[in-house]
């Protein structure tokens, strides 16, 4: 087993929390993983990446080659397609939708849209809303998790235990909240996938 | 027993320190490096065990007060980022001199490809310098156990051990295998103390102890257990790879290498093992994060026309980060099949926070140079600041290190420019801005000093600022006139004010300071938190 997965983002909209989830179940599960974070200056607003690499057997680097990830998992469009030249031919981008425009010349949107309708694998959700409809507009990020968890290879239970443990500190009602969020993701990308 | 845990590298070595019987920890923050002290600080064990683990006010005070709790027998880690070696070379250079009682280590991390620094330097070459034993962890989990080494060495050699970091190392992930701490050390004083007086007799003794060291140091690197050689059955060409450099050439070959390769993690070189391979091999590539230090080293070692290839010779690019792909051209492989790079994506750089309070000191600062002093100079300084270079303010003329802006501004009013405007923090003011200043008071420099106050180290993540609650006892007693020492928060609703305060102390002749203070956002949102 072995996944591949560039996190991306803008800073501050909470990639590191989708990792440290992710990171958790691997563990649990008894997989390799390594995990490459970006921290200091570019955390304020500008665009930040994870790359996550979970394996069954020793992982060398800590950075993806190019041509390597099987998946983009993306709080922000743009960011998504960021990254393109790291995604394996056969992989898969998961994205928000939404366009986070704190740039003067962000991209024409029907240009972005465009981009994303060429993509040959791909789940692009509105995860603002569906964050919105299921728990809050801060889950955003468990959102976009439930969203990937499909393409994980990584129990869904095992991962739901993980958001247990990193908002246990926060309370009851603010686990119960992630864990809504993250079915939401997980159940809009099985109906986009059946469609 | 074992234990797994999932750790950051710079967390990694903060547990093995502490798991080698740490008694403190001495740093200022700075990206990659804050994480270490700040793992140390949350860590129950350090809490129990009462280690010490305040911020210093700066690299150099850090590693003075390290260097005195190894004066005083117990094992003391100092933490900084490579350009805060610059500002601590002083007391590190000449710790080797005086060596170490204690185990003492010296962790510095580097930023190459500059994600959150100003310039690109390779602390190998400190090492090199100050004739210290030089560790490099290629993996989280060296990095735990290399620590524990590294605080041995110093120990049996009585010598500083300076470990080093990359930017990827420091803040990447991986599972870690942990084991019992050991205790700490008994508080005792060193057995010889003439070395401890660095007057030129004395020292005159240990420079020739510390070069004889440094010979014995290089027969301990070809022995260690970090430093290995993997024959391969194909001698057209040999590997050596340095930390982290390691990984990627692995990470090129699945199925293990072809080539032979050597692993560099802890130095002086071992010039024997490099020998070794010259003697086997028809080339050698040198791969290594950072500046050319081993690929010149190399170069010294070996007669005769063997090529040597690496970031001087262009196979490696000559500047920035390592990547899987960059080592992967440089052993001639040809590059994976990609997805075309998309047209349409713009850079999109990091700004100051909306709502942070250096935008409305920046307001007011670029109204007034602009509408009024065309003519000004902003001489900024290293901090969150920094950003307002970038659209929209365009605010600042210079920044170059810790406290330059005060110094620049008054070497350039020295010369004549007016106005002559310092903008620094209030964590970088205490850290390199004091001294400065009470140089422009002593010559009556005409310059205005802003110390944009927001209450803590703010682009490392919030840690404490030395001088919060006592900016202006500080600056009336470095000598700044009580009367010129103006406060105000900074707030849309307050710019006119600030905006006078800045014309009044423009046209001050005199060195003045105002105090623009309102707490970082960032913090004030998780103190916001833990009151709810």
């Amino acid at each position: 087993m072995k996944r591949d997965i560039i996190l991306s983002g803008v800073g501050g909209q909470g990639i590191l929390s989708i990792a440290t989830v992710i990171g958790r179940a691997a563990l649990a599960e008894g997989l390799q993983l390594k995990q490459a974070e970006v921290h200091g200056m570019s955390q304020r607003g500008g665009d930040v990446q994870s790359n996550l690499r979970i394996s069954s057997s020793a992982i060398h680097a800590d950075l993806i080659p190019r041509g390597e990830a099987d998946l983009i998992v993306s709080l922000e469009p743009m960011e998504a397609l960021r990254y393109l030249p790291w995604l394996a031919s056969d992989g898969w981008v998961i994205t928000n939708t939404v366009p986070l425009v704190n740039i003067p010349d962000y991209p024409d949107a029907d240009a972005l849209q465009r981009e994303l309708e060429a993509l040959p694998h791909a789940v692009t959700l509105d995860i603002d809303a569906l964050a919105k409809a299921a728990a809050s507009p801060r889950s955003a990020n468990m959102v976009l998790l439930g969203a990937a968890a499909p393409f994980l290879d990584i129990d869904a239970a095992k991962l739901e235990a993980g958001i247990r443990d990193i908002f246990a500190r926060k309370g009851e009602q603010v686990v119960e909240m992630n864990l809504a969020a993250f079915r939401a993701g997980y159940e809009a990308t099985q109906k986009q996938a059946k469609r | 027993m074992e234990k797994r845990e999932l750790l950051l590298g710079d967390e990694a070595l903060a547990l093995g320190a502490l798991h080698a019987g740490l008694s403190g920890v001495y740093a200022y923050p700075g990206t990659p490096s804050t994480e270490i002290t700040e793992y140390i600080q949350d860590h129950p064990l350090a809490v129990a065990r009462g280690v010490h683990r305040t911020w210093s006010s700066n690299e150099k005070t850090a590693m003075e007060e390290a260097l005195g709790m190894s004066f005083a027998g117990k094992r003391a880690l100092v933490c900084m980022k490579h350009v805060g070696l610059n500002v601590a070379a002083d007391a590190f250079v000449n710790a080797a001199m005086t060596g170490a009682n204690g185990g003492l280590v010296v962790v510095v991390a580097d930023d190459p490809s500059m994600h959150s620094s100003q310039n690109e330097q390779d602390s190998r070459f400190y090492g090199k310098f100050a004739l210290v034993p030089t560790f490099e962890p290629s993996t989280q989990q060296e990095a735990y156990d290399m620590v524990k080494a590294a605080f041995e060495l110093s120990e049996r050699f009585r010598i500083p051990v300076l470990m080093r970091l990359t930017t990827r190392m420091a803040h990447s992930r991986a599972v870690v295998e942990v084991t019992e701490p050991r205790a700490e050390n008994e508080l005792h004083s060193p057995a010889e103390t003439r070395q401890w007086v660095l007057m030129p007799g004395n020292s005159r003794v240990r420079y020739k102890i510390l070069l004889d060291d440094y010979a014995r140091l290089e027969t301990e690197a070809a022995a260690s257990p970090f430093n290995t050689y993997t024959e391969g059955p194909d001698k057209r060409l040999g590997i050596i790879a340095c930390g982290i450099a390691h990984n990627y050439v692995m990470e090129n070959y699945p199925d293990g290498c072809p080539h032979p390769v050597l692993k560099l993690s802890q130095y002086p070189l071992p010039r024997d093992l490099v020998r070794r391979m010259a003697s086997e091999c028809q080339a050698l590539l040198v791969v290594e994060e950072g500046q050319p230090v081993v690929e010149e080293a190399v170069r010294g070692v070996l007669p005769g026309p063997l090529p040597i290839r690496g970031r001087l010779t262009g196979e490696l690019p000559r500047t920035g980060e390592l990547t899987p792909d960059s080592v992967r051209a440089a052993l001639g492989m040809s590059p994976h099949r990609t997805h075309a790079a998309s047209e349409i994506v713009v850079p999109r750089p990091p700004a100051l926070c909306q709502g942070c309070g250096h935008r409305d000191m920046y307001t007011a600062l670029t109204e007034v140079v602009r509408e009024e002093y065309p003519a000004g100079k902003v001489f900024s300084d290293i901090g969150c600041y920094t950003l307002g270079w970038l659209a929209p303010f365009h605010a600042i003329d210079t920044c170059v290190d810790m406290g330059a802006s005060i110094t620049m501004a008054k070497g350039a009013a020295d010369a004549g420019q007016h106005p002559s405007i310092a903008v620094i923090g209030d964590s970088t003011f205490t850290h390199s801005g004091m001294t400065g200043l009470l140089d422009a008071v002593n010559e009556r420099a005409n310059i205005t000093v802003i110390i944009s106050d927001n209450l803590t180290t703010g682009m490392t993540g919030g840690q404490d600022s030395a001088g919060t609650g006592r900016l202006e006892q500080i600056c009336a007693g470095i000598g700044v006139d009580p009367a010129h020492i103006r406060v105000t928060v900074p707030l849309p609703r307050n710019r006119e004010e600030l905006k006078a305060m800045i014309r009044e102390e423009i046209a001050y002749p005199g060195v003045s300071v105002i105090i623009p203070r309102r707490e970082c956002i960032q913090t004030a949102k998780k103190h916001n938190t833990a009151k709810k």
